[in-house]
């Protein structure tokens, strides 16, 4: 039986997966303690189970334990990265070069650093959403302390060459930093491998809770260091102070493990899913995939319907579909998307974007579902749509976009 | 962001939508799109010109659902009205009658220009001056 509305905002959130909270509840009463009470068995416990999830956590990014610092999410620890870099070596420069399609974590604080004397590039990126690897490299200088680049784009899902990207700042001497949030426990992500030195994530976008993430610190060359941007206590080797959120951190732990076994099947199974729900809606005219479809997580696909607003599209799913669209008309004359925007979209095919977010318990009844809407809803607006029924008379439609 | 009720209704069911011939000398037609806005509006009328009377209203939208419904329901408002009459909306009738949050009001004016120009292409067509709005006061009741 269909369950309504069809989730499928799971880039914006999973929900805790049933395993991941039966993990969690002994956490909240009885193994209550506090990990950092050293005398006495609720402190020892507490601080067991933190270093079993500290390994689950590393685990999934090939990491070791002692370079994960917890924190209350990625943004916490995008801002602990970018921040904690930018004083800690502020001897050596105060250069950072990121993208115009980051996460606002990193965008916003980028911007503050500006204000404290940081010069930062914001790379444009190409129409598949990548960034030009010659401009990046020309854009380092002297001063230049760190590169920061998403592994994967929150709106479109694509992948960036962090390889090569961390080469190239590799061999200019420049600390590698990642959010990689969207990418951690769905595609295979290996700091050694990736050459990453630091590295952003959060457990609610891998079906466990909300309120806990982690920054991962490379401790081995390089060896990095971050200033603290939460002081007292001196928890997390000092770099993040504050009592550990325990049942958060054992349910981020256990969510990484079933991530870590289940990444395969879950990805192939979503990335069939997907496929059939985007080729399905490209059957319409004027429908057009934003983005790279070769570099992109097997479970997004963002898609424009031309000559129809995506608000409007919201609205005529009815509330049957959760889901999220590139025009977030919260003002009277809405900026579209800003990651879209950067691909080169104009405003027409951003305001008509729906994202799609599958996750580990979309069905493929969900899917059909999904599919027979979406259509069902383009054809009604665009019906009603002047702009569709110029295009079909062959109008030039340069005026209005 | 929950919608009113009214809003939803009109978007769900719109009343009017479509098209009348805009080469039929009684028909004026009004496509309003003012750069910053994404929205684009189409209303048209068609005119008894013994009486002046609008007997028939469509629009087309392109936009946000308060887009849509502000323009179906002015069809309606104006639907047997005269010109006079039609040309007496006020953008805020629209935005009282749907309740249209803050960031939907430029909706409803879009929707009185479109009127007003639905109304200036007719007279254009028959050889009428063109009207010039003010903003006044005005009696008119749905």
């Amino acid at each position: 039986m269909l369950k309504l509305p069809v989730y499928l905002d799971n880039n914006a959130t999973t929900p805790c997966d049933p395993r991941v909270v039966e993990t969690m509840l002994p956490y909240f009463t009885e193994i209550f303690g506090n990990a950092s009470s050293r005398n006495h068995s609720y402190g020892w416990a507490a601080e067991a189970a933190i270093d079993l999830a500290r390994e689950q956590v590393a685990a999934l990014i090939g990491a070791d334990p002692k370079e994960i610092i917890f924190t209350s999410g990625a943004t916490e620890a995008d801002n602990l990265a970018l921040k904690g870099v930018f004083e800690m070596y502020a001897s050596k420069g105060n250069h950072i070069i990121t993208t115009e399609i980051e996460h606002k974590a990193i965008l916003d604080t980028c911007k503050h650093l500006e204000k404290l004397g940081a010069e930062v590039t914001y790379l444009k990126v190409d129409n598949e959403g990548l960034p030009n690897l010659i401009e990046l490299e020309a854009a380092i200088t002297p001063k230049t302390i760190m590169v920061a680049i998403m592994y994967a784009n929150n709106e479109i899902g694509v992948i960036n060459p962090i390889r090569e990207i961390s080469a190239i700042a590799k061999r200019n001497g420049v600390l590698m930093m990642s959010d990689i949030t969207q990418a951690a426990g769905k595609i295979p992500v290996d700091v050694d491998r990736d050459g990453i030195d630091l590295a952003a994530f959060s457990a609610h976008k891998m079906y466990g809770p909300k309120g806990v993430g982690a920054l991962y610190v490379r401790r081995k060359s390089p060896r990095v260091k971050v200033t603290s941007q939460m002081d007292g206590g001196g928890h997390e080797r000092g770099m993040r102070s504050g009592t550990l959120n325990v049942p958060g951190i054992v349910g981020f732990g256990k969510a990484c493990e079933l991530s870590f076994q289940e990444m395969n099947a879950e990805g192939k199974r979503l990335s069939l899913l997907r496929d059939k729900l985007e080729n399905a809606l490209l059957q319409m005219e004027e429908s057009y995939v934003n983005g790279s479809r070769t570099h992109r997580l097997p479970h997004v696909t963002n898609i424009s319907f031309r000559y129809v607003e995506g608000e409007a599209l919201m609205m005529g799913f009815n509330k049957n579909l959760a889901l999220s669209s590139g025009s977030a008309c919260t003002s009277a004359s809405p900026e579209p998307s800003y990651v879209l925007k950067g691909l080169g979209l104009g405003d027409d095919l951003a305001h008509s974007s729906l994202r799609f977010g599958l996750g580990r318990f979309t069905t493929e009844e969900e899917i059909d579902y999904t599919i027979q809407a979406v259509t069902d809803t383009v054809n009604k607006l665009r019906d009603i749509s002047p702009l569709w029924e110029m295009f079909k008379e062959g109008a030039d439609m340069t005026e209005y976009y | 962001m929950a919608y009113p009720e009214k809003i939803l209704d009109y978007y769900n069911n719109p009343r009017n939508a479509g098209t009348l011939d805009k080469a039929k000398i009684n028909v004026g037609t009004g496509l309003v799109h003012v750069p910053g806005y994404i929205e684009v509006i189409r209303l048209q009328i068609e005119v008894d010109p013994a009486t002046s009377v609008i007997s028939d209203a469509k629009f087309k939208t392109f936009g946000s659902g308060a887009a849509i419904a502000a323009s179906s329901l002015a069809t309606e408002w104006i639907k047997f009205k005269t010109l006079q009459e039609a040309s007496q909306i006020d953008d805020m009738y629209l935005v009282e009658e749907l309740n249209l949050p803050p960031s939907k009001i430029h909706c409803a004016a879009l929707v009185e220009d479109a009127i007003r120009a639905a109304i200036n292409n007719y007279r254009l067509k028959n050889g009428l001056e063109e009207l010039r709005f003010e903003e006044v006061t005005t009696d008119f009741e749905a």
